[in-house]
C-alpha cells in the first residue's frame, strides 16, 4: 500500500540578500534533500533543535511555502504542484496546530465565530443551526463546554486556547494534521493533557500526524515512526524504539542526552 | 472621565456649528451699520469689518473646517488603510515598488503640492462641472479640490503604519490559519486584518483630523483654501489679522476664531492621546 503523504527528496532554499542592492549572496539551505514516508493512521514525529527546518517542512506540506525542489505527494497526489482552485479539497484533508496559542487563534473573533469559518468554506451548504450545533460538538470534542462559543480567545488559558485550536483544525473532518510543536508553549502538566488528547482523537477518527517538537521525551510518547533533522538534512529515521533505545547518529545521541532527568 | 469630558466639549462645537447658524438671530452675511461692535449682549462676540455677527460667522465657519476636516481625514483613512493593507500583505516587489512612491511622495512639501493641485485644477473642475448635472457643485469646485488634496496628502503615514502592521500580522499563526483553510485573500484581510489594525488606525485618525483641519486653515489664511461668500475659520482668522493695527484692535476679531480653532485642536490631540494609552 502506498503511504498517505509521500515527501520525496524535498528541498526549500531561502536567498540570503544583503548590500544596499539587495543582491542574493548565498542560500539558506532550510530543506536539503528530505525524503520522508507517512503512513495512513500513523504519527511521524520529527525533532530537531530551532533553524533545523522541521516548521519549514511542515509548512511546505500544507503549501505555505513552496519547494525549491522535489515533491510532496499525498494518496499519490502530487499536492506540490497543485494551485488555487485544485487545492481546495486538500485543504479540507490537510488541516494545522500551531506552537503558540495566544497567536492563533483571531482575538477579535469569538470562538463560535472561529470555528464556523472553516464550516463556511468547506460545507457551505450547512444551515447555521447546524452549524451551531457542529461547534458545541467540536468544544465537547476536546474537552471544553459548548457555552463556551460565545467568549472571546482571551477568557481562555494557553491550554483551553490550544484546545481550540484543535477543534479548528478538527473542524473540516480532516485525514492528516500537522502539529507544528503543539505543547512547547505549555506548562509541562498541560502538555500531558493535550498530548493525550491528540492520541485520543487519534484513535477515534482513525488520523494521521506529523509531530514536530524539540523535545524527544514528547514525541518519543507520541510517535511510530521518528525523524531527525539537522540543518535541513534527514541524518536518522526508524521506529520510535530503535531511535531513542539505540540512536546510531551522533546528532541523535547529543538530542538524547540532553533530556534533562530526575537522579 | 477626562474622555468623557473631550468628547462633551467636541459635541457642543459640532452641534453648535450645525445648529448655531439656524438658530442664530443673524445671518452669515448680513451686514449691519455696527461695523467693528465690541462684544455686547446683542453681538455675543462683537462683529467684524461689515458689521456681520461674529458668532454666527463663527459656528457657520465651524461647519466647513469640521466638514473639510472630517472628509479630508476620510479621504486619507481610505487611501492609506487600502494602500497599506495590499503593499504589507503582497510583500515582494509590489511592497517595494509601492513604498518607494511613497518615500518620493514623503520628500515632497505636502502643501506645495496642495496649493499647485487647487491652482491648476479649480478652473478646469468648475467648467468640468459646469457642463454636468453636477453643476450646483461648480461653484464649490475649490472646495471640492480642497477636500482631495488634503486627504490625498495626509495618507502616507498611515499607509507606512499599516503596512508595517500588516506585516508582522500576516505571520502570526491565526491568519496561517485562515489561509490553510482555504478563506479566500479579500475575506482573509478584511476578517482576520483589518480589525487588528483598527485601534491603530482610530488613534490616526484623531491625528489627522486636526492636521488637516490645520491646513485647510492654513490655506485658507493664505486665501487659497475657502473663499468668500464661504467662511472657515482659517478665513475668520485671516480677516480679524488683517484688522490687527497700533490704533484701533478689534482684538475679537482675531481671539475668537482663535480660540475656537485652538481649542478644537487640542481636544482632538488629547482625543488621540489617550486613546493611545494601553486600554485598562
Amino acid at each position: 500500500m502506498s503511504p498517505l503523504v509521500d515527501i520525496h527528496h524535498l528541498s526549500v532554499h531561502f536567498p540570503v540578500k544583503s548590500g544596499l542592492l539587495q543582491r542574493p549572496t548565498g542560500v539558506v539551505k532550510a530543506l536539503d534533500n528530505v525524503s520522508l514516508k507517512i503512513e495512513k493512521g500513523s504519527t511521524l514525529g520529527l525533532v530537531g533543535e530551532s533553524g533545523s527546518g522541521k516548521t519549514t517542512l511542515g509548512r511546505v506540506i500544507v503549501r505555505l511555502v513552496d519547494p525549491t525542489a522535489g515533491s510532496v505527494s499525498y494518496q499519490g497526489e502530487r499536492i506540490s504542484a497543485l494551485s488555487g482552485s485544485s487545492l481546495r479539497p486538500y485543504r479540507k484533508k490537510i488541516q494545522m496546530v500551531f506552537q503558540d496559542p495566544y497567536n492563533s487563534l483571531n482575538p477579535r473573533l469569538r470562538i463560535g465565530t472561529i470555528l464556523a469559518e472553516p464550516l463556511e468554506i468547506h460545507f457551505p451548504r450547512m444551515s447555521a443551526s447546524d452549524r451551531s450545533d457542529r461547534v458545541s460538538e467540536l468544544l465537547r470534542l476536546v474537552g471544553l463546554d459548548p457555552t463556551h462559543a460565545r467568549r472571546f480567545p482571551h477568557e481562555f488559558s494557553g491550554g483551553q486556547r490550544q484546545r481550540i485550536g484543535i477543534a479548528r483544525a478538527l473542524a473540516v473532518e480532516p485525514e492528516f494534521i500537522i502539529c507544528d510543536e503543539p505543547v512547547s508553549a505549555l506548562d509541562v502538566s498541560v502538555q500531558a493533557q493535550i498530548v493525550n488528547l491528540l492520541m485520543d482523537l487519534q484513535e477515534k477518527f482513525n488520523l494521521t500526524y506529523l509531530f514536530i517538537a524539540h523535545d524527544l521525551a514528547v514525541v518519543e510518547h507520541v510517535s511510530d515512526q521518528i525523524a531527525v533533522l539537522e540543518h535541513g538534512k534527514l541524518v536518522e529515521e526508524g521506529s520510535s524504539e530503535q531511535i531513542t533505545t539505540q540512536p546510531t547518529h551522533p546528532y541523535t545521541q547529543r538530542l538524547l542526552a540532553s533530556i534533562p532527568s530526575i537522579d | 472621565m477626562k474622555v468623557r469630558l473631550l468628547l462633551l466639549t467636541l459635541g457642543l462645537i459640532v452641534a453648535a456649528s450645525l445648529v448655531g447658524p439656524v438658530v442664530s438671530p443673524h445671518t452669515v452675511s448680513e451686514v449691519s451699520t455696527a461695523r467693528l461692535a465690541p462684544p455686547s449682549l446683542h453681538h455675543l462676540l462683537g462683529t467684524d469689518l461689515h458689521g456681520r455677527d461674529l458668532l454666527t460667522r463663527l459656528l457657520y465657519g465651524g461647519r466647513i473646517s469640521l466638514l473639510v476636516g472630517f472628509v479630508g481625514a476620510s479621504v486619507s483613512l481610505f487611501v492609506g488603510v487600502t494602500y497599506g493593507l495590499i503593499a504589507g500583505y503582497w510583500g515582494g516587489r509590489a511592497d517595494e515598488a509601492m513604498m518607494r512612491l511613497v518615500d518620493i511622495l514623503y520628500a515632497l512639501p505636502r502643501i506645495v503640492l496642495v496649493i499647485v493641485l487647487i491652482t491648476l485644477f479649480d478652473l478646469k473642475l468648475k467648467t468640468l462641472l459646469d457642463g454636468t448635472f453636477l453643476s450646483s457643485l461648480a461653484p464649490h469646485a475649490r472646495l471640492l479640490l480642497l477636500f482631495v488634496g488634503l486627504g490625498l496628502v495626509e495618507w502616507l503615514t498611515l499607509a507606512r503604519i499599516v503596512r508595517t502592521q500588516v506585516l508582522s500580522i500576516k505571520e502570526r499563526p491565526f491568519v496561517l490559519s485562515a489561509r490553510l483553510m482555504g478563506q479566500s485573500t479579500p475575506t482573509i484581510l478584511f476578517r482576520q486584518i483589518l480589525p487588528q489594525v483598527f485601534p491603530i488606525v482610530l488613534t490616526y485618525l484623531t491625528l489627522a483630523l486636526p492636521a488637516v483641519i490645520l491646513e485647510e486653515s492654513f490655506l485658507s489664511f493664505l486665501g487659497l483654501g475657502v473663499q468668500a461668500p464661504l467662511a472657515s475659520w482659517g478665513t475668520l482668522l485671516a480677516d480679524g489679522a488683517a484688522l490687527l493695527n497700533p490704533i484701533e484692535t478689534p482684538w475679537w476679531c482675531t481671539l475668537f476664531p482663535a480660540l475656537l480653532l485652538t481649542s478644537t485642536l487640542l481636544i482632538l490631540n488629547f482625543l488621540g492621546d489617550q486613546l493611545r494609552q494601553p486600554q485598562k
